[in-house]
């Protein structure tokens, strides 16, 4: 309403009733300091290091840069880069629905210490999580001698990483899966059921349909993770080039040996692999708008849905 | 005949549970949990314990200790707190104003969740570096980032960023306008309204963030070694320490910085739980 009508209804100037409106108009000057601080900040602190990893990496133009992506070694890392995942992510996503099932549908006694429980490689140091295995399986770990006796080596061998891996992505799909599955209730695998269904058609064909999207963004983070780690594999690798070298212990050896190109060009690829893992979450958080608060604990959000 | 019926009355009657499943779910889960997270996790406490505590004190009052974990936890407390204004700042923007790029901006603040660390800390090394794109201009300036405290800030910052943020948006979007607009026509100016509308309905969330992201930034490893210098007393982490121990096969050594991290992250996490709880039935109710 013009300001002059609502003066000439209330019998007051109009001036003054714009007075009166002014502090709801957010000062323009203010708004932009604050979008433009935001921007600086963000600029600063994200857009620029992810720019330095390109420039860095292509500094020597793009034939320098193929040929250090293409080198022997660079493509033995990658590959064991996905071997490690390629088991991890499995692994997790299995336990993720397991979990999921038995939280969102069912009540049981100690269900938050639980969740509290899975939640807690999350709160523990990278590379904690590497010399966990290491007083288990090394050399004078429990199981150090019997492994040493029958020639089985755990650390500083693919099995630990794979190990350390799984650790510290052991949260991932579980905390997005449960609130997802909470939402849904039980009430459409209870009707699938009453018509006869048996469990296992009731949740391949009612149950994951239902929680697709969420499925695929738990595995889209546990992905990135699990391909990125570097605090827990570097302690449990023992970095035998070709062997035990993942693509984020390349780029540290690389980095270390003053390579710098050839470590912005392995570093590049996981960058790459960022910003699909970027891309990715944002097409699932358009089509499930709940998934967006993955930052979020999981107990936080799921009573937020239930209050 | 009276029995059938009372047949089906008593199983209606009965809680049955009418998914499947629950036993086969809850025991792999429990297995699974029980062999990858908790007795792997024991091990470390249960080592320590073979220290005794006269050899367990020793070692974590070790001057060199002492200054690892005061670097650690003094710098992930500056970054958090780094991380609990600027990200009110960028939450608000991005919640409250329309800009060209807006989504794409929004997506962005993940990236710390998504680049691997060691990339984060080669990247921040080069930019930081005396030679650097932003080292060099603050040379003259007098300050040096990169291979001093100040650049483990700088990596903590970056690994942090997005807690604070996501926690906040949220809020901010529940947030009533129709409040703020009630306080400013009721005479409060701008400043009154945020300090006295807006900031006591953010704080919960802002120290959520503000406790995950300090959390997180107290155990990493990944990107703060490139970046830290790694001077022992000077720019030395605790989990560095952990891992120089071990590479020189000192694991009692190694084993008593952990369970000191751990006890102290755990205390944390208890801390973030006991505050969401707090929280949750101070505005639950609304």
């Amino acid at each position: 309403m013009p300001s002059r009508v609502i003066a000439a209804s209330y019998n007051v100037s109009a001036t003054q009733v714009r007075k009166a409106h002014r502090p709801l108009r957010r000062p323009q000057l203010g708004r932009f300091l604050l979008i433009a601080l935001a921007l600086l900040f963000l600029g600063v602190f994200l857009v620029l290091p992810l720019l330095a990893v390109f420039v860095e990496a292509l500094a020597k133009g793009v034939r320098v840069y193929l040929t250090a992506i293409s080198d022997p070694m660079a493509w033995a890392a990658v590959k064991l880069t996905l071997l490690v995942a390629a088991t991890a992510v499995p692994l997790n996503l299995v336990f993720g629905v397991a979990a999921a099932w038995a939280i969102a549908k069912f009540e049981f006694r100690g269900k938050s210490i639980l969740i509290t429980l899975i939640d807690l490689p999350f709160a523990v140091s990278p590379v904690i999580a590497g010399l966990i295995f290491i007083l288990i399986f090394g050399t004078h770990g429990w199981f150090g001698g019997y492994l040493r006796d029958h020639h089985i080596r755990v650390v500083f061998a693919v099995p630990g990483i794979v190990l350390a891996t799984i650790f510290v992505t052991f949260p991932f799909i579980a905390r997005e899966l449960i609130p997802v599955m909470q939402a849904q209730g039980k009430d459409d695998e209870e009707t699938a059921l009453s018509l006869g269904a048996t469990g296992w058609q009731t949740f391949w064909r009612v149950t994951l349909p239902n929680i697709r999207w969420g499925l695929l963004y738990g595995v889209l983070l546990c992905n990135a993770r699990a391909k990125g780690e570097f605090g827990a594999v570097s302690v449990v690798s023992g970095h035998v080039r070709g062997l035990t070298n993942t693509m984020p212990l390349h780029v540290e050896i690389l980095y270390n040996e003053y390579n710098y190109t050839a470590a912005f060009a392995v570093a590049s690829l996981l960058a790459l692999l960022a910003l699909v893992t970027l891309a990715g979450k944002s097409i699932l958080e358009s089509r499930q708008p709940e998934l967006r608060h993955a930052a979020r604990p999981p107990r936080d959000r799921t009573r937020r849905e239930n209050a | 005949m009276a029995t059938p019926i009372a047949a089906v009355e008593l199983k209606l009657h009965k809680p049955r549970r009418v998914l499947p499943g629950f036993g086969l779910t809850l025991g792999y889960t429990m297995v699974y949990l029980s062999l990858l997270v908790l007795i792997p996790l024991s091990s470390v406490f249960i080592r320590s314990l073979g220290l005794g505590w006269g050899h367990f004190w020793e070692i974590v009052t070790a001057p060199r200790v002492i200054a690892s974990l005061r670097l650690s936890f003094g710098a992930s407390l500056i970054a958090a707190l780094l991380n609990a204004i600027f990200g009110l700042v960028v939450g608000w923007v991005l919640v409250r104003y329309t800009f060209p790029f807006r989504r794409l901006i929004d997506a962005i603040v993940d990236l710390p969740f998504a680049l691997p660390t060691a990339v984060a800390g080669i990247a921040l090394t080069v930019l930081y570096a005396p030679n650097g794109w932003l080292g060099a201009g603050l040379m003259p300036l007098g300050i040096k980032v990169a291979y001093t405290p100040a650049g483990i800030v700088v990596a903590l910052t970056f690994i942090g960023l997005p807690f604070v943020v996501r926690t906040l948006q949220p809020v901010l979007e529940d947030l009533d306008k129709e409040v703020e607009q009630a306080a400013a026509t009721l005479g409060a100016s701008a400043a009154q309204g945020f300090a006295r509308v807006i900031l006591p309905a953010l704080w919960p969330a802002m120290l959520t963030g503000f406790a995950l992201a300090f959390a997180r930034a107290v155990g990493e490893y990944g990107s703060v070694i490139f970046i830290a210098g790694n001077m022992p007393m000077k720019s030395e982490i605790a989990p560095l320490l952990i891992v120089t121990k071990l590479e020189q096969y000192d694991y009692a050594g190694a084993t008593a910085i952990a369970v000191v991290m751990l006890v102290l992250s755990f205390a944390l996490m208890l801390g973030i739980n006991a505050l969401q709880n707090w929280t949750l039935s101070r505005h639950g109710g609304r």
